[in-house]
């Protein structure tokens, strides 16, 4: 039956669902290594999904419970899910004697959000804080996605957010 | 057949072979263009810079590599073009060192490429502009060896950072690098080992300033087969990232350090738990870890003895409070990163019960050089009670920003006018009257005022003045600076940091912030400095782990130093600084105020009033303190908003 | 006496006994350290610093969390201690709702006692308490996060003894709570409803879910024929709540309390347990002749039948299929005493008065019900009735002892042991030796069976044969031993469950008591109750034989089992949605469901399922299969369990599976 097998194609929506048992089995189902679990689970779906943490209980033998309150406690795991461009302004002592705050209070009110409501309701944004990035020779810092941005000001932080739009427009 | 695959692994890795055949291809190397990729100069370009010079010192036709892995042939000038960890001056990035010539070049972008080949590898001249000028003399400096920031500083934990590529095993090892760990497997004793960690004086670089050696003694006395080593990589101040270059540009250096620990206390496996805000530094260690691994410098039979260490890159979730050992352990467990009562220490019940070892970055990179060298020669530095080096992140109001490494006792003085070239208001320029105070330590730490610009640092003179090494954030500050912000700043973080198990540490944070909000939006009453001063108090006394213990720091610190400062908040409802919007007191400088109108004009309220080229007045009561005439005034003449 | 290790505790010299804390030694010797965080049952925790005391050389530190050694110098009530004791309270008084007179904990409350005992008088800080939805969901309890300390004992008795982990610690910091996972009700959640949470909650935070609201109107209807039953174990737990010693025997009284507060008729639950356990033994026998579905686990406790329910499905065919002895009597009550009392059916009230929560939540099970009638209407605890007896204005203490009313408040002494842990396997060899034997069983005492170790084992032998059993309290020891039956590790023949510590004497509704020895001598008061009884064995009961001749025709017979007999089904754990595995958008897809509830999961549904998964992908079929991981079946005892197209392979294997994939796939269009 092996043999006559028609060439694999995997599209990558089917290949995102099967993600979690690989995950899980790479893992060896070992529930000491929970966090980097949920490190590889948010890495695939950019957020922890309820159905996937009650899912992923069984074989580690944890209570959801546990596992939702592990995944409470670190401030990296997300069980909303985020912009496609995430914000991540650095809140390190370096930064707030550099006035990141008033970076801050541009992003939330150029884009209408806040400490509440971080995410834009069309999911393109997400504006949040970080703990000190250790890029303070830099200060003030931002995260766009991946992309650190160093000497930041007001101004700057909203220029790069009309050309994002600009460009997600434009696609 | 058994016997043919242990002879297999017991081929012994040759680290006197590897350095001869690096120091061979060395020599055919005459110039090497060092490009700084830590976290900040990548951040700038630096690797764009560093692609752009290999590929346009080709095609000036000059012979390059980029990475000396095979045996050079032929010609014996290459241009060796690599990449390093963090250089230290991370504000002038990105950073260009060019080797054996002494120069470094500041603020290098690929436009700049161009004439760096032409000008100083084709010709021997340098590019003036690229160089450093020193703000304070307007001197421009060629490289480290006459840039203040440089000159002043001993790098020993940093001596490699910087300069190596830390993607390269065999230019560690060239340096020296194993030799240490080689020694402590194949010569001597886990006790004397710890003996030789306990002569040399090192302290535990992660806050506390626990005597290393006695700590690995400790842990060597439990019984038992199996232990843990852990390095806490877990740098979580807000304003501190030594720990970061150091992984970033001299793994090596960290997992030596790992297997001599490994070797003191007998254990046979560890753990990196490195923050995930670092990625850099977690691919640099897990690549470096593999690479050890490759050759079989870690794994089952250790410099042939038949030992064994594996060790494992766990990123963290974004917890501060899991630098606190045991919330680290947990954490590793997979647990939520809540400490646990003390005893039992680590040393005794760690990671799965079993006795474990926790020791900080920069701890662990220290040691390679006590076993290299000798105790003596490390100690031969710092102070009775402190010795050797200690790294710190300068940050802040200061011109020259960066990794610095001195030895214990150098004065506040030298660090913030000589290292860091003195201190700047809040449009970046030289302010000699500027100094307010620096705050040390993180958010656990304590301050230092004008006071204390002559006490030399070390972990015994900090601690009796309040404030603590930590782990080493250094953050100046300016006159402009308001104390009970930056109180507010720092419990806020603590705030939000507090794991929330113990009583103290989860409500009284809550309770001490209220209490500043309170003052900084002047309904406070004497009441409530008192009230602080006793829950600040009961937290440091009564708190379950060293952070929560040492949480109220910041409130206590300030209440020591800036008494002043916070009365004038309380009493006077004023803030001396103006930072505190809701106590500005907007008032115009007769003396500055050169009658430009320019404010008039600008204020939404018409509050101020005055006649053309004669001092203006603001009218407090209907002022909404916007702070627009403060903003438009070129004279700086409108003060308290 | 010479080598006994002592310390110092406040100028006084005091020994070390083998206590696992200083806190303990000090406790032992008199001296009530104030703790919140600390149970001696559960681990240590380390978080309400409230037990901080000075020791001498190493300062202030935390009683519970450092071990006694000897020559310690301790102070236990300095002013630096005093002080930080009650900054704690203040502290916690401060993010804490100030509506101490309407709370349900409101003089039971240690946060309360403690800020008086300490003398908090003032709190001097900003109210900081948030306003939290209260969650009502579940039948048997409420939580309250709002009056929340985070002592975290509910999540640890939760865990460590129950193993059911229902609440955890949620989020860090001032956001810090304790809850069910993602924040849902406790009644979508694991909760078995034990209500071992609201036992060691110090505060409001848990509570029984109050419910004397409804009974007090039944009462006062006098429409309504209110009848009551009353458990084993409240007759030696009332008498607490009016300031009598633990244990002490108050049947009598109990009995006029309920007359006083106007119940028609005032049975004894003795009397449907002595009929269980002629039913669970005719049950047992049977098994142990055939050799099947053994070793049989009790039922009576519906919190250990719901845990099974959800964790350890493959065991519920083991379960005994009898009622609780509340059901069974329900269930009789609702079918005779309409006739027997001459009411309409819809004007009798059937209300229990039990030392347990988890009671609350099965009386309200839609399998207890008839024609939409409850069987049991209402279900009191131990303490609510108290209060009722309290609003009333009863002088407990003064009133006269009545008697039980008949038939149901007739019982033996096997009926009345069934309170404390081992008594219902003591009642059930007392009725079972003598089937065996054929002959009278003359000493009716299995001590052996006696004891407050949580896990106990014995040997019975009678006529020839050997009955292995064990008694387990805590699910956490229930499921230990379930694991070790499942390994082949244990052996057993009957296993007694009881979630709680010590059994029903010690459940969630009896009074909270502060004594230590309160279930030791509850339990002794129930056995001294047995012996008191003129007879010990249920076939001694006329009343129960006559209720077989004339209800229930014979033990284990299908009228008995229609009546007194239930049937169990593996719950779901969470109300989960199911998780798209391999999803495809074609309108004609083939439907593949691959069970991942624990039971299959036990049995390698997951590696099946991944293999499944990249089978369908090696094979191009991902257009044309939807595959989706559901948590359960309910089929637990045949799994792994698929579902293809709606039916249901059991026993599945990759290949079985693959083989039904492909034939169904002949059915399915290929996409376009």
């Amino acid at each position: 039956m092996e043999n006559d097998s028609l060439p694999v194609v995997l599209s990558p929506e089917t290949q995102r669902y099967s993600k979690v048992c690989e995950i899980l089995q790479r893992n060896n189902n070992d529930r000491s290594r929970l966090i980097p679990i949920l490190q590889q689970v948010q890495e695939e779906y950019h957020y922890l999904p309820e159905e996937v943490l009650t899912f992923i209980a069984t074989p580690l033998r944890l209570r959801p419970a546990e596992v939702y309150g592990v995944a409470t406690f670190y401030s990296h795991f997300a069980l909303q899910p985020k912009g496609k461009y995430t914000f991540r302004l650095c809140d390190g002592t370096a930064c707030h004697v550099r006035r990141s705050t008033a970076i801050l209070d541009a992003l939330y009110k150029h884009l209408e959000l806040s400490e509440a409501k971080s995410t834009t309701d069309d999911m393109l944004f997400t504006v949040e804080t970080v703990s000190c990035l250790g890029a303070c020779g830099l200060a003030p810092v931002m995260l766009v996605n991946e992309k650190v941005y160093g000497q930041v000001t007001p101004e700057k932080a909203v220029e790069i957010v009309n050309t994002i739009m600009a460009e997600e427009k434009a696609a | 057949m058994k016997r043919a695959q242990n002879d297999m692994t017991l081929s012994l890795v040759n680290l006197q072979s590897m350095a001869d055949s690096y120091a061979e291809d060395l020599q055919r190397v005459t110039r090497r263009v060092i490009v700084c990729a830590g976290t900040g100069c990548v951040a700038n370009g630096s690797l764009e810079v560093h692609d752009g010079l290999a590929q346009r010192i080709a095609e000036a036709g000059l012979p390059v590599v980029t990475q000396l892995e095979s045996e050079l042939s032929g010609s014996h000038d290459w241009n060796h073009v690599s990449q390093s960890g963090c250089q230290g001056f991370c504000q002038m990035g990105p950073l260009v060192a060019i080797e054996p010539d002494g120069i470094l070049y500041t603020c290098v972008h690929l436009g700049d490429v161009q004439d760096i080949v032409e000008q100083t590898l084709q010709h021997g001249q340098l590019v003036e502009r690229l160089l450093y000028r020193d703000p304070a003399s307007q001197r421009v400096c060629r490289g480290q060896a006459d840039i203040p920031f440089y000159a002043q500083q001993q790098r020993r934990v940093l001596k490699q950072c910087g300069r190596v590529d830390p993607g390269d095993l065999r230019e560690y090892v060239h340096g020296g690098g194993y030799q240490g760990a080689q020694r402590a497997y194949q010569q001597m004793t886990p006790e004397e080992v710890c003996a030789e960690v306990a002569r040399s004086g090192l302290r535990g670089r992660g806050g506390g300033g626990f005597p290393t050696g006695r700590k690995w003694q400790l842990t060597l006395a439990q019984p038992g087969p199996k232990k843990f080593v852990i390095c806490n990589a877990d740098e979580g101040d807000p304003g501190a990232f030594m720990d970061r270059s150091v992984m970033e540009g001299d793994p090596h250096s960290v997992i030596e350090g790992m297997m001599i620990a490994a070797r003191a206390i007998g254990a046979d496996e560890g753990y990196f738990y490195v923050r995930m805000e670092y990625p850099l530094a977690v691919r640099r260690i897990r690549q470096a870890v593999a690479d050890a691994e490759r050759i079989g410098l870690l794994g089952d039979n250790l410099f042939g003895t038949g030992r064994r260490l594996r060790l494992h890159v766990m990123e963290g979730a974004g917890a501060f409070v899991c630098g606190e050992e045991t919330a680290l352990i947990a954490s590793i467990e997979g647990k939520r990163g809540m400490p646990r009562p003390k005893p039992p220490f680590p040393a005794e019940q760690g990671l799965w019960n079993k006795p474990t070892v926790i020791n900080n970055v920069e701890t662990l990179a220290s040691v390679p050089m006590i076993l290299k060298e000798s105790p003596e020669r490390y100690g031969d530095v710092g102070t009775s009670d402190s010795s050797g080096t200690k790294t710190f992140a300068l940050t802040g109001h200061v011109a020259n920003t960066g990794l610095i490494e001195v030895p214990f006792g150098t004065t506040l003085r030298t660090i913030v006018y000589e290292i860091g070239g003195g201190v700047i208001d809040d449009d970046g320029k030289l302010d000699p009257a500027g100094f307010k105070a620096v705050q040390i330590g993180g958010p656990s730490g304590g301050c230092l005022t004008p006071d204390h610009l002559d006490l030399p640092l070390d972990f015994d003179s900090l601690q009796s003045e309040g404030a603590m090494v930590g782990s080493g954030g250094l953050v100046v500050m300016n006159q402009r600076t308001c104390m009970v912000q930056m109180a507010r700043f720092f419990m806020q973080f603590t705030q939000n940091e507090s794991c929330g198990k113990c009583v103290l540490c989860r409500e009284g944070t809550k309770q001490m912030l209220a209490m500043l909000d309170d003052i900084i939006e002047g309904n406070a009453t004497p009441r409530t400095l008192e009230l602080m001063q006793t829950v600040a108090n009961a937290v440091r006394k009564g708190s379950l782990c060293g952070l929560g213990k040492t949480a109220p720091n910041p409130v206590l610190a300030m209440m020591r130093h800036f008494r002043e400062e916070i009365e004038a908040h309380v009493l006077q409802k004023r803030c001396p600084s103006g930072r505190c919007q809701a106590l500005a007191e907007p008032e115009i400088l007769a003396h500055l105020c050169k009658g430009c109108t320019l404010c008039i004009r600008k204020c939404p309220v018409d509050a101020i009033v005055g006649e053309r080229k004669k001092p203006h007045t603001i009218d407090v009561e209907k002022c909404i303190r916007c702070g627009a005439c403060a903003e438009a005034c070129k004279f700086k003449a409108v003060v308290g908003i | 006496m010479k080598n006994q290790s002592m310390i110092t505790i406040n100028n006084r010299a005091v020994p070390i006994n083998g206590e696992r804390s200083l806190l303990e030694v000090a406790r032992n010797s008199g001296i009530d350290i104030p703790t919140f965080c600390y149970h001696s049952d559960l681990s240590v925790y380390g978080a309400c610093r409230l037990c901080l005391v000075e020791v001498e050389g190493r300062g202030i530190i935390a009683s519970c969390s450092v071990r006694a050694e000897p020559g310690m110098v301790v102070r236990t009530h300095t002013e630096e201690i005093r002080e930080l004791r009650k900054i704690s309270l203040e502290l916690l008084l401060a993010n804490h709702p100030q509506s101490c007179t309407t709370c349900g904990k409101s003089t039971s409350c240690q946060l309360q006692s403690l800020c008086r005992r300490l003398g908090v008088n003032e709190v001097r800080f900003r109210q900081t308490d948030r306003d939290l939805p209260v969650d009502h969901s579940s039948p048997s309890l409420v939580r309250d996060p709002n009056k929340c300390v985070l002592c975290g004992d509910c999540v640890r008795a939760c865990k460590e003894i129950q193993a059911v982990g229902a609440i955890d610690f949620v989020h860090r910091g001032a956001a810090a709570s304790v809850a069910p996972a993602f924040g849902r009700d406790l009644a979508e959640v694991e909760c078995v409803s034990c209500g071992l949470c609201t036992a060691v909650c110090p505060t409001g935070a848990l509570i029984p879910k109050p419910e004397t609201e409804p009974v007090w109107a039944a009462l006062n209807d006098p429409q309504k024929t209110v009848v009551v039953q009353i458990a084993p174990a409240v007759r030696v737990g009332i008498g607490e709540a009016f300031g009598m010693e633990p244990g002490s025997i108050e049947t009598g009284r109990l009995v006029a309390s309920l007359k006083a507060l106007g119940f028609d008729q005032v049975y004894d639950t003795g009397f449907a347990a002595d009929l269980t356990v002629i039913e669970e033994c005719t049950e047992f026998l049977e098994r142990k002749a055939s050799g099947e579905r053994l070793p049989q686990f009790t039922s009576c406790c519906p919190a250990w039948v719901e845990y099974a329910q959800q964790f350890c499905p493959d065991m519920l065919p083991n379960l005994s299929s009898c009622r609780s002895p509340q059901q069974m009597f329900g269930s009789l009550a609702k079918q005779t005493l309409p006739e027997k009392l001459g009411i309409d059916i819809d004007d009798l009230v059937v209300v229990s008065i039990m030392p347990c929560t988890a009671k609350k939540h099965e009386a309200k099970l839609e399998k207890f019900r008839t024609e939409g009638r409850a069987h049991v209407d209402h279900v009191l605890t131990t303490q609510e009735l108290a209060t009722m007896i309290q609003e009333a204005g009863i002088q407990f203490r003064q009133l006269q002892p009545e008697s039980l009313d008949m038939p149901f408040g007739f019982k033996t002494g096997a009926g009345v042991i069934f309170g404390a842990a081992g008594g219902v396997t003591e009642a059930v060899l007392r009725y079972g030796v003598e089937q065996l034997s054929g002959e009278n069983l003359a000493h009716v005492d299995f001590e052996e069976l006696r004891g407050q170790q949580h896990v106990r084992e014995a040997t019975v032998t009678a006529d020839g044969m050997t009955l292995r059993v064990a008694i387990v309290q805590g699910l956490k020891n229930a499921a230990d031993l379930v694991a070790r039956v499942r390994a082949g590790e244990a052996n057993y023949d009957l296993v007694e469950v009881m979630a709680c510590p010590g059994g029903c004497i010690g459940g969630a509704g009896q009074p909270i008591t502060l004594a230590r020895d309160a279930k030791r001598q509850r339990t002794a008061a129930l056995f001294q109750v047995d012996k008191m009884l003129q007879l010990h064995k249920p076939q001694e009961n006329h009343l129960v034989s006559e209720c077989y001749d004339t209800v229930l025709g014979s033990a284990g017979g299908p009228r008995a089992h229609q009546m007194l007999h239930t049937n169990y089904r593996h719950r779901r754990r969470m109300n989960g949605s199911e998780l798209t595995i391999l999803e495809n958008h074609h309108e004609a897809k083939l439907e593949v469901s691959v069970c991942q509830g624990t039971s299959c999961f036990l049995r390698g549904s997951q590696p099946l399922l991944s293999a499944l998964t990249q089978r369908i992908n090696e094979h191009g079929l991902q257009d044309r299969v939807q595959v989706t991981a559901t948590f359960c079946f309910e089929a637990c005892d045949r799994g792994p369990t698929v579902r293809i197209q709606g039916n249901a392979i059991h026993h599945c294997t990759l290949h079985t599976a693959w083989a039904a994939i492909l034939d169904e796939c002949n059915t399915v269009p290929a996409p376009k």
